[in-house]
């Protein structure tokens, strides 16, 4: 099987064959099709290392004396599953695999503005992840993901300057990518491809770039500040030498809730397209999909202070946040009714990517219309540090960008593979995974309601059932992200051979052939129409 | 076929629209790591406001006046270096950015002066802090943010210094002419970056509280 697939021309006029087979053709490539793969090999990698510190800590929860493991590896291990898989996971997730693979082929280009910009990105994520894993090897921090000084300057006596180094670099990765993406997205469209005509996977990508190029300076700059103060006892943030522990909060939440819209607005750009292609529509109310992607990157950055409304802001402050995290909601409600009503009508095909995204938007909104509770400031002084707060972001982040990302990669496995997968594994995978999540972190939000503070390892035994209930949902959730890894290696080893487009999907990435070749079109396509004419061809039939 | 042009790029006038793009993205970047400082800056003189200006009267005016005024000339002067390669003068744009680099090298020496004094007082948080009295803690935030912000500052300006030095080579070796010029324009765009950013410290650091 192999042998006749080599043999047979995609593959032989492909970016796989033509750019070189030796690891070095690889590590040194700038193609932005390569760097894509070793971004994908590195971040499933890093999503496994957070997917086991998870593990262990749905096992320890199974015991309400949580004797698996001591209050401080417990916290540990929290804080290597946050800082893993929102730094190396979830931040380059969508944006750096398949927005690298993608975003120059939808807008019909040979490659990214600056290629080698690009391969330097994945090199400053792989030196941020090593300082990760060394700090990890060396007894690992406890600060949690968000650092909080001044536990993290003056109390912590874990490696907390080696993780903030780690984070500290892989956020210049991510400045660089996003830099490269709004240049590559204004100045190098195909002919034709004006602002109203690109997918909408590639304004959320654009949207996306804008908040990583102007909220991750902000975190880099704080981090660089608690560095220097465990180093030097520069006091910025220190109570004891006049510093103000809650400006620490102020500048890393300005960047840290903006970087929750660099997890779901890609998810949200991707999921356009499947539903689209899924329901053979053109998307309901396009240019308030453009505009409200626009809107929420714009308003995500005046949102921050609803972190802190236990930390001691004003109360005026607190009721602006509040006010202003309400009306964030209003451009995603849009997003999720004109998803819906792409449907309404459609031609739909429950295949495995249009199963993910529909499992994105009700999680979405599960997730979403829990965080409208938390943006009151009445409940929130009620729910903060409960896991009802832990179970509205795994809503967003894990049943959001993640099923996301993993439709993404099911839809666009053909095209970067040239290869077919088992549909019917891939679907069950969907499904299973729907419900694993929904199993593992439901009970979170009744546990929070409850009052079960998060980050601890004991709790009383009347959260015993909803615990076990939830770590039983943590096997699921881990059978059906396990699965996907079976079944693409065997699409890779002997899966059919898919042609340039399996899905009859409308897009210029489908337009060459798959994979692409190493300048992706033979020919600049020029563009005519605006996307998703489906409706259109199909009625024309 | 121009030289110049990188192979996933269709012609020279869009490649030159990205190289400026880029980096006015990430002059963007930079105003928010600067922005920062200065936000941090600016709440904790809020929060004490006879401790920062008493820091601010330990600064000295005068070297920082000096500085101002180089860093000022040689961002003129890049400007100038600009226009000479644009009107196909090689030599005296190659000239006025070595005279560039030259003040940029004149301002860290002199920022380094500062240094060496306020060591010789004792203003250096942890390293050697001398200061007593009923300010002398919010002095000693001022003077760590001084440091962190100065500091970035110098960092910047060094990096700029060696930037333009490759850019003189290079338009000394005739690399540059009215057509293709964007490097040296890049340069230019971060040079005026770092002037920038000291039009803020200046004021902020130096001058405010410094009388009263």
């Amino acid at each position: 099987m192999t042998d006749v697939f080599v043999r047979d021309s995609p593959l032989r006029r492909s970016y796989l064959w033509q750019g070189g087979h030796t690891l070095r053709s690889w590590l040194l490539s700038t193609d932005h099709k390569r760097i894509a793969l070793l971004y994908a090999a590195s971040i499933t990698l890093f999503f496994f290392l957070g997917a086991v510190a998870a593990a262990l800590m749905r096992l320890t929860l199974i015991d309400p004396q949580g004797r698996l493991m001591s209050a401080e590896t417990y916290n540990k291990t929290f804080t290597f599953h946050g800082v893993v898989m929102v730094w190396f996971f979830l931040i380059p997730s969508i944006p750096a695999t398949l927005g690298n693979f993608l975003v120059p082929l939808m807008v019909g280009a040979r490659d990214l503005a600056f290629p080698r910009l690009n391969l330097f990105s994945w090199y400053l994520y792989m030196v941020g992840g090593l300082f990760t894993i060394a700090c990890l090897l060396l007894g690992g921090v406890d600060t949690g993901w968000t650092f909080y000084t001044p536990f993290s300057t003056m109390f912590s006596d874990s490696h907390v300057i080696l993780a903030v180094v780690g984070v500290f670099v892989v956020g210049f990765s991510s400045i660089l990518t996003g830099l490269n993406f709004i240049v590559t997205i204004h100045t190098m469209r195909a002919p034709g491809m004006h602002w109203y005509r690109l997918p909408l996977f590639i304004w959320g990508i654009y949207a996306t770039s804008i908040v990583m190029m102007l909220a991750t300076p902000v975190l880099a700059m704080t981090l660089c500040l608690i560095g220097l103060e465990r180093l030097f006892g520069v006091g910025i943030f220190d109570p004891s030498l006049g510093g103000d522990p809650v400006l620490f909060q102020h500048f890393f939440w300005f960047y840290s809730h903006p970087a929750v819209y660099i997890m779901i607005l890609p998810a949200m750009g991707v999921v356009s397209e499947l539903i689209c292609c899924g329901a053979r529509r053109r998307i309901f109310g396009y240019r308030f999909m453009t505009w409200s992607l626009l809107g929420i990157a714009f308003i995500g950055f005046l949102v921050w202070g609803h972190h802190m409304f236990v930390a001691g802001q004003s109360m005026y402050a607190s009721m602006a946040f509040s006010i202003l995290s309400f009306i964030v909601a209003v451009p995603s409600a849009i997003k999720v009714f004109n998803w819906v009503s792409t449907l309404y009508r459609g031609t739909i095909d429950f295949h495995a990517p249009m199963l993910y995204a529909l499992g994105f938007i009700g999680l979405f909104m599960l997730g979403g219309l829990t965080g409208l509770f938390l943006a009151a400031v009445a409940l929130d002084v009620n729910l903060t540090d409960t896991y009802f707060v832990v179970a509205h972001f795994h809503y967003i982040m894990v049943g959001g960008s993640v099923m996301a990302y993993l439709g993404g990669i099911h839809f666009w496995w053909p095209k970067i593979t040239g290869r077919l997968y088992s549909e019917r594994m891939a679907q069950l995978a969907a499904v299973l995974m729907f419900i694993g999540f929904n199993l593992t972190f439901f009970p979170q939000y009744l546990l929070g309601y409850m009052g079960m503070p998060r980050r601890y390892h004991q709790y009383p035994p009347q959260f015993h059932a909803l615990n076990v209930l939830s770590s039983i949902g943590a096997v699921v959730l881990a059978i059906s992200y396990l699965m996907p890894l079976f079944y693409f290696a065997r699409s890779l080893r002997s899966g059919a051979s898919a042609g340039p487009n399996p899905w009859q999907a409308a897009g210029l990435e489908w337009m060459t052939s798959s994979p692409p070749p190493e300048h992706n079109f033979v020919e600049t396509p020029v563009v005519t129409e605006g996307p998703y004419a489906y409706h259109e061809h199909e009625e024309q039939a | 076929m121009n030289a110049h042009l990188a192979e996933h790029f269709d012609d020279p006038p869009q490649q030159k629209e990205a190289a400026m793009l880029g980096m006015w993205a990430f002059i963007a970047t930079e105003v928010l790591f600067f922005g920062v400082l200065l936000a941090a800056y600016i709440v904790c003189r809020w929060r004490f406001p006879a401790g920062f200006a008493d820091g601010s009267r330990h600064t000295d005016l005068l070297l920082g006046s000096i500085e101002t005024a180089v860093l000022l000339a040689s961002g003129c002067i890049m400007a100038v270096g600009l226009r000479e390669i644009q009107l196909a003068k090689q030599r005296s744009a190659c000239l006025a950015i070595v005279i560039t680099a030259a003040l940029g090298v004149a301002f860290l020496v002199l920022h380094g002066m500062e240094y060496v004094d306020e060591y010789h007082e004792g203003l250096i948080p942890t390293v050697r802090y001398l200061q007593n009295g009923t300010d002398a803690d919010s002095m000693e935030v001022f003077f760590c943010l001084y440091y962190v912000i100065t500091g970035l500052h110098s960092l910047h300006v060094l990096i700029g210094v060696v930037l333009l030095l490759v850019i003189a080579e290079r338009t000394r070796r005739g690399h540059f002419s009215p057509h293709y010029y964007t490097p040296l324009e890049i340069a230019g765009l971060y040079w005026s970056l770092v002037d920038i950013v000291w039009i803020f410290v200046y004021p902020g650091i130096y001058l405010a509280g410094h009388s009263a």
